[in-house]
């Protein structure tokens, strides 16, 4: 079966601008992402080495900060929900599959390398930046915040900046 | 009021709810086709600007619904999270996202959708993202001092540019909709697509695109709810229509001594003058914060008696009417100012047996032995007497 074509980009961002609206007429906070792999993190830190947790500052200054188990968070909650959310949107338009995307040039070792970087880097960021597409820049909009707009000219701007560069990895 | 947590929902159901709208999230982003790396890239080469217009389309709409909903007082933007401004971070921050974005071909909320209905390359991208958070909070502490450099605070765009709320609203969607008909253009060129945009699209976009600026001029121009208040008090004074129901100081100092739960007794002056002296049993809430959220409980519910004092008449009696329309409180007003009472009670003469009348005299034994009534009864309630004072926090949260 052939997979359903995607919804109008306006209408998505008219009911994703809803859901974030009514998150924060809810909880007075906006989306995330980055910030539950931060949760994981230091869950599995905690986990694994727990010595190393109760003495290296940042884990120290978390769990002040955060009582509890860092799992028992709201953007942990949330993103569970965006996998479901998600597969279940795959279900309906038939695009669930193990699939592998790339550039038509870009190598499979390119590709490999590419997105456990381009991870790194996004993962990295987004915790000096405080926050990621969804928790600064699109949350930020909606609430006007200084540092949340000038984060996501920084993400834009640079991703523009950089294109030319990378262009292997995406165009034909 | 919004926000709804923690008053109305509790921390253990916004944990319920989080998978809710993390569902509704990741469905929408997974329609909208940010689970393909392509599509997402495609922003940054020309081809295909999904992202933009999902992107600013959600945050337009958000952002003029929260304009909307604090002008008519559904929401309290004094505990809304807004983002603080750490500067040197969040561009460094920024430009490192960008990198990530560019070479890796997702950011973490898209990365999670991709992976969902699974793609491989999105998965190895989420090892990437919780490795480099990793190296961050394992070198937290040389980053640190970088990290919490020019602390600013939550400041906000408009406030920053020097402009009202409104009219940067205004100018940011003014500025989503000129960018989506400029990156259609691009796009069209880019892929060398000739056909035109049926008409019936046209309208339905030109339409579309007219209702974030109808909302906002209805913002603008009508009334809110603080001015609906205000305007409702000035008409209530115009027509000499204010009934209030007055009790005085004798009276007040007898239900306090006999029915102190039963009235919310409410020193409407400001802070430091309640500090200097306030009535016994009394809450300070100043005139200017009686529409406030935290006051909410106070002037909708119709179990207590709300009486109302303060240094002068006309001050008590505008606090009446504002809590008159804030909420369905049973109001007074107190006859005697604050110091009038403090004298009648606390700073009583007693008068001279021989020749004052009998009226005087049982006056004065009643003052008297109000005052010490109701110093002790303060004494003895002085936790449990006064309403629950509610912390109010604003949210915390975001994607940090």
């Amino acid at each position: 079966m052939k997979a359903k074509p995607y919804m109008n980009p306006y209408l998505a961002g008219f009911l994703l601008g809803l859901v974030l609206l009514g998150t924060i007429y809810i909880t007075g906070r906006g989306l995330g992402a980055s910030g539950a792999f931060k949760s994981l993190v230091v869950a599995a830190t905690q986990e694994l080495t727990p010595q190393h947790a109760e003495n290296a500052q940042f884990y120290r200054e978390y769990a002040a900060e955060n009582p509890g188990s860092p799992l028992r968070n709201w953007l942990v909650f949330e993103v569970i929900g965006v996998l479901i959310g998600a597969f279940f949107s795959g279900v309906i338009a038939n695009r669930i599959g193990l699939k592998f995307e790339k550039g038509p040039k870009a190598t499979n070792t390119a590709r490999i390398i590419g997105a456990i970087i381009g991870g790194f880097l996004f993962g990295f960021g987004s915790q000096l930046g405080r926050g990621c597409t969804s928790g600064s820049a699109l949350s930020g909009m909606a609430v006007m915040s200084f540092g949340g707009i000038i984060t996501m000219l920084a993400i834009f701007g640079s991703g523009y900046a950089l294109a030319y560069f990378f262009r292997k990895l995406w165009l034909k | 009021m919004g926000p709804l947590v923690p008053y109305i929902i509790s921390n253990e159901l916004n944990l319920i709810l989080a998978l809710i709208i993390g569902f509704c999230f990741g469905f929408v982003l997974e329609q909208a086709g940010f689970s393909s790396t392509k599509k997402l890239v495609g922003l940054f080469y020309g081809y295909d600007f999904t992202v933009l217009r999902v992107f600013f389309t959600a945050g337009v709409t958000a952002m003029v619904g929260v304009v909307l909903f604090q002008h008519y007082g559904l929401i309290d933007i004094n505990l809304i999270y807004i983002n603080p401004t750490f500067l040197r971070s969040a561009i460094v921050g920024g430009l490192v996202m960008g990198a990530g974005f560019i070479i890796g071909g997702f950011c973490p909320g898209t990365s999670v959708c991709a992976a969902a209905i699974g793609k491989l390359d999105a998965m190895l991208f989420i090892g990437g993202s919780i490795l480099g958070v990793f190296a961050f909070t394992e070198s937290y502490p040389l980053l640190k001092d970088f990290y919490m450099a020019d602390d600013m605070g939550a400041l906000t765009m408009y406030g920053q540019l020097g402009i009202s709320r409104n009219l940067f609203a205004f100018l940011l969607t003014a500025l989503a909709i000129m960018a989506f008909v400029a990156t259609w253009l691009i796009e069209k060129r880019v892929n060398k697509h000739t056909a035109p945009l049926p008409k019936i699209w046209v309208s339905r976009y030109a339409f579309a695109s007219l209702v974030p600026f109808v909302i906002l001029a209805i913002v603008a121009l009508l009334p809110g709810k603080q001015e609906i208040i205000e305007n409702r008090i000035a008409e209530a004074k115009r027509q000499q229509k204010c009934v209030f129901h007055e009790i005085n100081a004798d009276k007040l100092a007898d239900e306090i001594v006999h029915h102190y739960y039963r009235i919310n007794v409410i020193d409407v002056r400001s802070p430091e003058a309640f500090e200097a002296f306030h009535l016994p049993m009394a809450v300070n809430i100043p005139l200017e914060e009686i529409t406030e959220r935290k006051w909410e409980s106070v002037f909708k519910q119709k179990l207590k008696t709300n009486i109302f004092y303060a240094d002068n008449d006309t001050t008590a009696r505008m606090a009446c009417l504002k809590a008159k329309f804030v909420g369905h409180s049973n109001n007074m007003v107190l006859s005697e100012s604050a110091e009038e009472f403090n004298t009648m009670f606390f700073d009583l003469q007693e008068p001279d047996r021989a020749i004052a009348s009998k009226k005087e005299i049982n006056t004065y034994v009643f003052r008297k032995q109000a005052a010490s009534d109701m110093l002790s009864l303060t004494e003895a309630l002085k936790n449990i007497g006064k309403p629950v004072m509610v912390e109010v926090k604003p949210a915390t949260g975001g994607c940090s």
